[in-house]
């Protein structure tokens, strides 16, 4: 068990000293600490995989190290490295049962006798598939493949840190939210360091502690969930983070004020971007509130999604999105208000920060 | 228009699909709501006509079609899997419908643009489709099925394979993509959020049965069936068997067995006092950051509460939360909807 | 509504005619003569199960039936576990895999009497190269008057001409095999026979069915390589089921015995194609039912 340092990671996969378009990993350093729940959040062709397969050594960087805590892995191989991954796909041995699935990797190592055996039951029942411990392992649905898989994983005490690649693909909805809550409990229950790959933003929130959201190879922010939400770094975490995303509108700022189209808004701070930034106001759809006083907008259309509605505005010629709980009332004429901590500028894609509270 | 009327199918013993009657509107968008294996795809093959039913008929705007092959039909068809011609452009692959029905070059062209104009294509026309992502995939997929002009257009999960992001975007375009054809689109998912993201009608299968059939909304909040409100419930529904709590059995009328509420109907704290209001134990909290779900041991019952907000319960603390009368939906034995909120 | 089509029908009809002429008439044919007897001038007499309990009863019919038997096992012994320790190590990507495919499929396009007619020189002591060489080197090798030699020759013949095919069904067999389950073996710390035997060879089993079925159907009917560079010698030591029933057949003229034993042989290929297909596709979960989710239901 240790912490796990990414240092200066540049990966691609033609030919080294390329531009740096061709590559799939940009330059990164992260730092996964030992027992941590992580999750790397990003659009396919992020490079998260890429990433992923870095760490448990899959694959090779063009430059930069790995350590695992001290020391070096970058060129040691997966065997080596004493890392479990669980896949998109279920990965069983079909004519296994579960119990011999669970004991394969302590076998491959040599652990024999009464250890093996007490190992392993108390694997099989930190999982919940004691029941059907002795069936083979191709019978089973795909939530306890998974579960038999992540036992593999767990079953070793010598792990550095557990991989998971897009685990619940596979699984139905329902299920999705059972063996979520039970991944997140064996991570408090078992300590071990886990990272875990997906590009569903309410899998990476629930389940991570951290989460390093990746876009076009390169790490735009890592934070806890509530960071990202409440304050995205980066235009592509505000719109990646929350369903919809953050409204991005194109803006002129001068000082406090902030005019959108022909809207002026007023900001809560001061901000002076350079002169030939792209300046954009971000408001999540959850800070917008629609009532009888506030910014001239026009209602568009509502879409009832259940628990709440989505009303679409024309706001300064932009387009807007509130949420509104079910069972608020939506005027039929509505004017805008946001709240003031809801509030967000970007220049260039980047956070700006307020200068001094107005 | 697209009639069911009694369409059933076995194979062997094996019910595939309960008798099913309805009817589909032109220009109509009907989500199929259930999760794997209730006979959503079975569904899809009957309306597509490549399978036929074991018993019932199928009317096409009022013709029958029963036992009528795919080919003989007006439809089309995009699936979860990405499917196009690998070794034809994204341009020619769009193209293709309009050749089979031997347009001239100029219409031809004319289709194709303004398909790849609607779904954001221009760029890749003349690419081959492996060179494109997954979500570029299966715009050209659809992209031919819209040029089709087809009279029912059917989508199995077409956006199951795609990125979390990328599903939100084209599912807010894809019930405008067909609507000036005046099709019926069927679109076959497991995801209750799809459904109500997509709007217009949903029909919730559960093993084999459609269970219910109407405006998505509607579906949604008076569910007919306890097995309805669990399909279209995510996170999945609160459930209560009244007999294994006495306490709160006198509150209820006397034919209702089971109670369900969903997860953003619990609130935390005290309500009002009709409000029904449980100490429950909290087993985890997950935390999305403008959301919280907190899951809790209600005796036997393990419930998920969505609550707003960041709200890091410790577990195995103790937590009190309330339901309004009239957002819980009771059921009697047989899992039957009794009137919403009938009671007091 | 559209009526339905029986044109179709007559697009099948070719077929049929020609089945029936091939296959089923013949068939008939045969079925006749093993419940017949004849003295020529197309003059017949029902016989019963005469010939049937002729060749039941004959020493020569269970010989041939014998050999018939070891040559199929030993064919299958050597091909099989070859096949796919040749597709083990085959290259999975780069310009070996169109090579190695060429090189693989060359075998299986020369016609079964080419393949004899070569064998048949290639072993032969005076001019043969195989032959020449090892006598050269001095070992008594002979397939002309030595059965052991005979046999040994057939079975290199054979594998030579018919392991590639078990090759091609286990490399697509094996190219099949996501890449996962090899990344997780390897996380797993598996050896390359924990590998092979937990992954590649239960990922295969179905196409190697069709292998073992193929190969033991095709060399328990082999005629034509044996007929070129044996004729069934030395003595009867090659003669198999098929020979004999030609030898029978054109070479006495006994139609009578030979359409009994032609029966028989079918019934013996058939029974044991099917006993071979059932045990190999039999789902050893027959009985399990899947399970569908582990935990009763939350709140029941």
């Amino acid at each position: 068990m240790a912490r796990i340092t990414l240092d200066g990671l540049r990966h691609t996969y033609s030919e080294p000293g390329e531009a740096a378009a061709a590559y799939a990993l940009k330059g990164l350093d992260l730092a996964f600490e030992d027992g941590g729940a992580y999750a790397l959040l990003g659009p396919s062709g992020c490079g998260k995989s890429t990433l992923l397969n870095i760490i448990s050594g899959l694959l090779t960087p063009s430059e930069g190290r790995v350590l695992f805590g001290e020391e070096d892995v970058t060129r040691a191989t997966t065997s080596d490295r004493n890392i479990a991954q669980v896949f998109q796909f279920p990965v069983v041995y079909d004519t296994m049962s579960v119990r011999q699935n669970i004991a394969f990797p302590l076998k491959n190592r040599g652990v024999r006798g009464p250890e093996l055996d007490s190992r392993v039951e108390a694997i099989l029942e930190l999982i919940g598939l004691e029941h059907v411990a002795d069936r083979r392992a191709r019978g089973l649905s795909a939530d306890q493949k998974q579960k038999v898989s992540l036992g593999r994983g767990l079953v070793r005490s010598d792990v550095n840190a557990i991989l998971f690649d897009e685990p619940l693909t596979v699984i139905d909805p329902h299920l999705k939210w059972r063996l979520r809550t039970q991944l997140k409990s064996l991570h408090r229950e078992t300590a071990r360091t886990m990272i875990y790959v997906t590009h569903d933003q309410t899998e990476a929130l629930t389940f991570a502690d951290q989460v390093v959201v990746m876009f076009d190879g390169e790490v735009v922010q890592v934070g806890a969930p509530q960071d990202l939400f409440e304050r995205p770094e980066h235009t592509f975490v505000g719109h990646f983070i929350g369903s919809p995303g953050m409204n991005l509108l194109p803006a002129q700022i001068s000082a406090d004020r902030a005019r959108v189209g022909s809207v002026e808004v007023q900001l809560p701070g001061r901000a002076t971007p350079q002169p030939q930034q792209k300046t954009e106001l971000g408001v999540r759809p959850e800070h917008v509130k629609l009532g009888t006083s506030g910014y001239d907008a026009r209602l568009v259309r509502v879409d009832d999604v259940g628990r709440y509605r989505i009303a679409v505005l024309k706001f300064g010629g932009e387009t807007l999105k509130a949420l509104v709980p079910e069972g608020v009332e939506i005027p039929a004429a509505p004017k805008v208000s946001f709240e003031p901590n809801g509030l967000h500028l970007f220049a260039d894609s980047r956070r700006m920060q307020w200068e001094g509270r107005a | 228009m697209l009639e069911l009327a009694d369409v059933a199918k076995r194979v062997g013993e094996d019910v595939h699909l309960h008798a099913v009657s309805m009817k589909l509107e032109p220009g109509s968008f009907n989500v199929l709501l259930g999760p794997t294996r209730a006979g959503k795809t079975t569904l899809l093959r009957l309306m597509a006509g490549l399978d036929a039913p074991t018993s019932g008929r199928i009317l096409a705007d009022g013709e029958d079609v029963t036992g009528v092959g795919v080919r003989n039909r007006d439809v089309a068809m995009v699936y979860q899997q990405f499917i196009n011609y690998p070794s034809l452009t994204v341009r020619e692959n769009i193209a293709s419908p309009l050749r089979l029905r031997g347009l001239d070059r100029s219409a031809i062209a004319d289709e194709v643009d303004r398909a790849a104009a609607l779904l954001g294509l221009e760029p890749y026309l003349d690419r081959k489709p492996l060179e494109l992502s997954g979500g570029q995939q299966q715009r050209v997929a659809l992209a031919r099925a819209i040029v089709k002009r087809a009279r029912l257009v059917l989508l199995d999960e077409p956006l199951a394979n795609l990125d979390y992001k990328l599903r939100e975007e084209l599912r807010e375009r894809l019930p405008g993509l067909f609507a000036e054809t005046g099709a019926v689109v069927v679109y076959a998912t497991s995801e209750p959020s799809e459904a109500l993201m997509l709007g217009g009608y949903t029909a919730t299968l559960h093993e084999g049965q459609v269970t219910q059939f109407g405006p998505t909304p509607e579906v949604y909040r008076r569910p007919n069936r306890l097995a309805t409100a669990r399909s279209f419930s995510d996170p999945p529904l609160n459930v209560l068997h009244l007999d294994q709590s006495p306490a709160l059995r006198q509150q209820f009328g006397e034919g209702a067995a089971t109670v369900g509420f969903r997860a953003h109907h619990m609130r935390p704290g005290d309500g009002a006092p009709s409000d029904l209001s449980f100490d429950m134990e909290v087993t985890s909290t997950e935390i999305t950051g403008s959301e919280s779900f907190v899951h809790v041991a209600y005796g036997p019952a393990n419930w998920c509460m969505l609550v707003h907000g960041v709200h890091a319960v410790e577990p195995g603390s103790q937590l009190r939360a309330h339901v309004r009368p009239a957002d819980i939906l009771e059921f009697d034995a047989e899992g039957r909807a009794l009137e919403l909120s009938g009671r007091g | 509504m559209k009526p339905v089509n029986h044109k179709a029908w007559w697009l099948v009809l070719p077929v049929l005619v020609l089945v029936a002429f091939s296959a089923l008439i013949p068939l008939m044919t045969v079925v006749n003569y093993s419940f017949q007897d004849t003295f020529g001038n197309n003059q017949f007499f029902w016989a019963g199960t005469v010939w049937y309990e002729q060749v039941l009863n004959s020493e020569r019919f269970w010989n041939a039936l014998g050999r018939s038997f070891a040559f199929s096992t030993i064919i299958l012994a050597i091909e099989i576990p070859l096949g796919v320790f040749i597709a083990l190590h085959m290259p999975r990507k780069g310009i070996g895999v169109a090579f190695c495919l060429v090189l693989m499929s060359l075998p299986l396009l020369i016609p079964w009497n080419v393949v004899g007619t070569i064998w048949q020189v290639f072993g032969r002591v005076d001019i043969g190269l195989l032959g020449g060489a090892l006598a050269a080197i001095g070992v008594d090798y002979n397939y002309v008057q030595d059965p052991v030699d005979a046999w040994a020759t057939l079975i290199i013949m054979d594998v030579w001409h018919w392991t590639s095919l078990v090759v091609l069904l286990a490399y697509a067999g094996l190219a099949a095999i996501p890449e996962d389950y090899y990344r997780a073996a390897n996380i797993d710390g598996a050896s390359g026979w924990a590998v092979f035997r937990y992954i590649q060879l239960p990922k295969i089993m179905h196409v190697l069915t069709i292998a073992v079925l193929l190969r033991f159907m095709d060399s328990f009917m082999i005629y034509t390589e044996p007929f070129v560079v044996t004729g069934g010698g030395p003595g009867n030591s090659t003669t198999f089921l098929s020979i004999d029933l030609v030898q029978i057949a054109i070479g006495q003229f006994d139609l009578g015995p030979a359409a009994a034993m032609s029966i028989i042989y079918f019934f013996i290929i058939l029974t044991f194609s099917w006993v071979f297909y059932a045990v190999m596709t039999r789902d050893p979960d027959a009985g399990q039912q899947v399970v569908e989710n582990s935990e009763g239901e939350a709140g029941k």
